[in-house]
């Protein structure tokens, strides 16, 4: 079946009910995306799909319908998405395992609602397991993000 | 504090210790120089100046052997190395290295003496040191234990100036400059007039003379860099997926494994029947493994299909089957030919408890699982010759001599390539996912196997932290603590762990009583006996080890006597405490959340209470103050004060960073984490069941590091053993309910 990831439309020969986390990591060796715990409780493996951040441990391939953004897609190094410029500012990485997902998650609530306030920031977040604890310093990034996207506009 | 009979034991102890394949230690051995493991295939024009520096004509390298499982240390081991080589962030790569003997590890050695990190005696010194030589001469190369920035502060600074100097040297002579007009800055030496060379073009020369052995360290007045924020060498890579971690490994024509071993921890595989799983989609290979099975596919997901499609037959477990008769064993060591030993034993406790009431109390602290983010893994391939592994472990030696075991190689033949880790806390020490992945590819020759474990696969074989039980009986007189008489019980994690490596370790186990015995209070009398369980489910390090439960236990149990004794919780410690650090940390975290010490003069708002505690481990004082609100919904954790006096802050952004996630860590567990054992297998399966703290239960945490130690100390643990008990005992300050067992969730509802 025809998958298009990042902008790039691929063929991936796999059982329609592989998850799409395991069709990016093992078919497509595109590793950003993280498998944490398979059932919907870390975020790790959360993606975009036409914009929507979706868990991608629990996404079958056979039921994708749209265009898949991983982190790879949002940023990258040389071109760093607001998020990520705000997570590097606040350093917020400890081992840094979720911060994939954390970022992805982060970035579908600006994309929302640009000026979130802080439950809005717990709630939207509460499915993204940090097991280092860096939380304090993801409300700090998102926030900060916030205000850049506020001055952007 | 050390007792002659401690000693003596300890002393024995140290020069009886086996390593796996057995070496013999001497004293002569102490004093050679560890051989440089990077002379070895270095390329012909680099020089290479001790362990952990590498220069060539192209770049700086510098070695950060301690692993980094998130807590910052490639980048402290790398700004402690660029400050004194004057190179700066971003003029250098780092590397973990290879794996040597001359990466022993001097600072783990602390923790192993039984005395109080605050006793500054000279038998306490003398035994940290003879425990420091044990450590050299089994070339224990280790992260654990927050010992890195300890055992780097120094050597790594040493490395620095002794590689500047030496390349210094040789452009005084190279250009015949007098050595005094040459300054070093941004990895090149400058010369009188303003020209400047290179470090990449002085290595060929360098490599002809002699290192410069006796430098003089600089004034941390001096510094650019180590105690001002730096930005972390990985921060970049890790806020933009392009990090790779063990699992996202990958080589030409690698496969991909997962495995199934019996749940039920170390106990055997009568039968299993694969003829389903053999037929199913991406399927390679099944083959067997040390107590179960592990499958071979073109995608780990096909591997983990399948492998929960193979039927199985287990042996029962080496241990009790259910939870509750680990508590029975527990509760009936308590008993003389079980005490592992009396830490403390000051005053008359026997007289003071016969002189008055007494209060009595018992505490439990339960199994907990590591499960970092990242599931274990290993990429490995095994060829006639050698070993090749790529993974994230806090045990680089240890590890090649034990897959050399499984594989019939000879440790030498091991390359390991150690990695940056998901997490661990404590759960990369171990080795059995390592020896499975030796055995699946020793049985494929040739071919890299990726091995990733499931979530539930890694939950079914973490060895959690170890239970633990505490008897308190204590005594209050005039508004204060008169006694306290402290029984720990447990099952010994140093036993079972090393047990597991092969290292046999003679003597009381220091960690049943750690967080414990080892508070500087100076209490009229105190007793603190620690009885060792036999061995129940297999245990290991969990982030902290023994102070999470015996810290939990000892100050709980104190809070307490201070709310018998009618006293205020923070005023009372103060009073208590015995050591003039851990007194600043007290009055630290108090000034910090203006707590008022006249008793009950902290206004706080309606269903709002507040907790302290104090707890040193690994060397630091740690004093933490929680604040709750009861509300309609559940207990809700507003904020958290912090105070810690580690000597030395390298990064303080990371040190910041760290510290709050040691308070979450340590807060989450004690909300809502436990394993618990039921037909011998962990009940707990995924983060359903044991998730820790989430985003929208996170307190504000305010953090403040002390620099007044007089030893550089590690930060990666102490915050964690404070958290539960302030917790409990904000709990009991705002509910009225006394919480006496880890998790809290069995006793109170969370928002
Ligand atoms: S791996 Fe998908 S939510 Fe955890
Ligand atoms: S940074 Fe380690 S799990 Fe979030």
């Amino acid at each position: 079946m025809k998958i298009v990831v990042n902008g790039q439309e691929t063929e991936v020969d796999v059982s329609s009910d592989m998850p799409l986390l395991w069709v990016l990591r093992d078919e497509l060796n595109i590793t950003g995306t993280k498998y944490g715990c398979g059932i919907a409780q870390c975020g790790a493996c959360t993606v975009h799909v036409d914009g929507v951040a979706v868990r991608s441990c629990q996404l079958a391939i056979g039921d994708l319908k749209g265009e898949v953004t991983t982190i790879e897609g949002v940023g990258t190094p040389s071109s760093l998405h607001v998020v990520q410029d705000a997570w590097i500012e606040h350093q917020v990485a400890q081992c840094g395992y979720c911060q994939s997902g954390q970022i992805m998650q982060a970035a579908y609530l600006l994309d929302k609602n640009p000026t979130p306030t802080d439950d809005d920031i717990d709630l939207a977040m509460s499915g993204n397991l940090c097991r280092c604890g860096t939380y304090p310093r993801i409300r700090a990034a998102i926030r900060a993000a916030s205000k850049q996207l506020a001055k952007g506009e | 504090m050390g007792r002659l009979g401690t000693i003596t034991k300890r002393t024995f102890l140290v020069g009886s210790a086996a390593v796996a394949g057995g070496i013999a230690f001497g004293l002569y051995k102490l004093a050679t120089p560890q051989e440089n493991p990077l002379e070895e295939g270095l390329l012909e024009n680099a020089a290479t100046f001790n362990p952990w520096i590498l220069i060539d004509s192209e770049k700086i390298t510098l070695i950060t052997p301690h692993g980094d499982k998130g807590q910052g240390v490639t980048s402290m081991q790398a700004a402690l190395l660029a400050e004194e080589l004057d190179v700066e962030f971003g003029q250098f790569e780092t590397s973990f290295g290879q794996p040597s003997a001359a990466y022993w590890n001097t600072a783990m050695a602390d923790e192993g003496v039984p005395f109080m990190a605050t006793d500054k005696s000279f038998k306490a010194d003398a035994m940290r040191d003879v425990m420091g030589g044990v450590m050299k001469l089994m070339g224990m190369q280790g992260t654990g234990g927050s010992t890195s920035t300890p055992d780097s502060y120094e050597k790594l600074r040493i490395a620095g100036a002794m590689a500047r100097e030496t390349l210094k040297l040789t452009a005084s002579k190279k250009f015949k400059t007098p050595l005094d007009q040459l300054k070093t800055k941004n990895a090149a030496v400058i010369f009188p007039g303003g020209k400047i060379v290179k470090y990449t073009e002085l290595a060929v020369d360098a490599a002809q003379i002699a290192p410069v052995q006796d430098v003089q360290l600089r004034d941390p007045s001096e510094w650019r860099l180590v105690g001002r924020p730096m930005k972390r060498v990985d921060i970049v890579e890790k806020s933009t997926g392009t990090l790779k971690y063990g699992i996202d490994q990958t080589m030409k024509d690698m496969v991909y494994a997962t495995v199934k071993v019996n749940p039920r921890q170390g106990g055997g595989i009568k039968r299993y029947d694969a003829s389903t799983a053999e037929t199913m989609r991406g399927v390679k290979k099944i083959l067997p493994v040390t107590n179960g099975v592990a499958v071979i596919a073109s995608n780990t997901w096909y591997a983990i299909q399948a492998a929960e499609e193979i039927e199985f037959e287990w042996e029962p477990a080496p241990y009790p089957a259910e939870q509750k008769d680990h508590w029975a064993e527990i509760s009936k060591s308590f008993v003389e030919e079980k005490l592992d030993s009396e830490w403390r034993n000051d005053g008359d406790v026997e007289q003071a408890l016969s002189a008055r009431e007494v209060i009595s109390r018992e505490y439990r602290s339960p199994y907990v699982a590591h499960a970092p983010l990242e599931p274990l893994n290993v990429l490995i391939r095994v060829s006639a010759e050698k070993v090749e592994i790529w993974s994230g472990h806090q045990m680089p030696r240890m590890l090649q001599k034990i897959v050399a075991k499984v594989t019939g190689h000879n440790a030498d033949q091991v390359t390991f390539h150690n990695l940056y880790m998901g997490g661990s806390f404590g759960h990369r020490l171990e080795m059995e996912h390592l020896k499975l992945a030796a055995e699946i590819a020793n049985q494929m020759r040739g071919v890299p196997i990726k091995l990733t474990y499931s979530r539930e696969e890694d939950f079914a074989h973490d060895f959690p932290r170890h239970i633990a039980m505490g008897r308190g009986k204590g005594t209050v007189k005039d508004g204060k603590v008169e006694a306290i008489d402290l029984e720990i019980a447990a099952p010994s994690v140093i036993n079972s762990q090393m047990g597991r490596a092969g290292l046999s370790i003679p003597g009381p186990d220091a960690q049943i009583a750690a967080g414990a015995w080892n508070n500087p209070y100076q209490f009229p009398n105190y007793r603190m006996r620690a009885y060792r369980v036999d061995e129940l489910a297999p245990v290991s390090s969990w982030r902290s080890v023994g102070a999470a439960g015996a810290g939990f236990i000892f100050d709980s149990f104190l809070d307490e006597l201070i709310h018998e004794a009618g006293a205020d919780p923070m005023a009372e410690r103060i009073r208590l405490m015995g050591d003039k650090t851990s007194r600043t940390v007290l009055e630290t975290v108090a000034e910090m959340c203006s707590w008022n010490t006249k008793l009950g003069a902290t206004k706080l708002g309606e269903n709002k209470g507040r907790g302290v505690a104090f707890v040193e481990s690994f060397g630091v004082p740690v004093a933490e103050v929680v604040e709750v609100t009861n509300t309609e919904d559940g207990l809700k954790i507003d904020k958290v004060w912090i105070a810690c006096d580690v000597g030395r802050i390298i990064d303080p952004v990371n040190f910041e960073n760290l510290v709050q996630g040691g308070v979450i860590f340590g807060l989450g567990h004690a909300m809502n984490c436990e394993i618990t054992y039921s037909d011998g297998m962990a009940e707990q399966s995924n983060y359903d069941s044991h998730d820790g703290m989430r985003m929208s239960q996170c307190p504000e945490i305010f953090v403040k590091g002390l620099e007044n130690g007089s030893k550089v100390r590690g930060i990666g643990e102490p915050p964690v053993p404070p958290a539960a008990p302030a917790l409990a005992n904000a709990i009991f300050a705002a509910t009225g309910k006394r919480l006496r067992e880890m998790p809290f969730n069995k006793h109170i509802d969370f928002v």
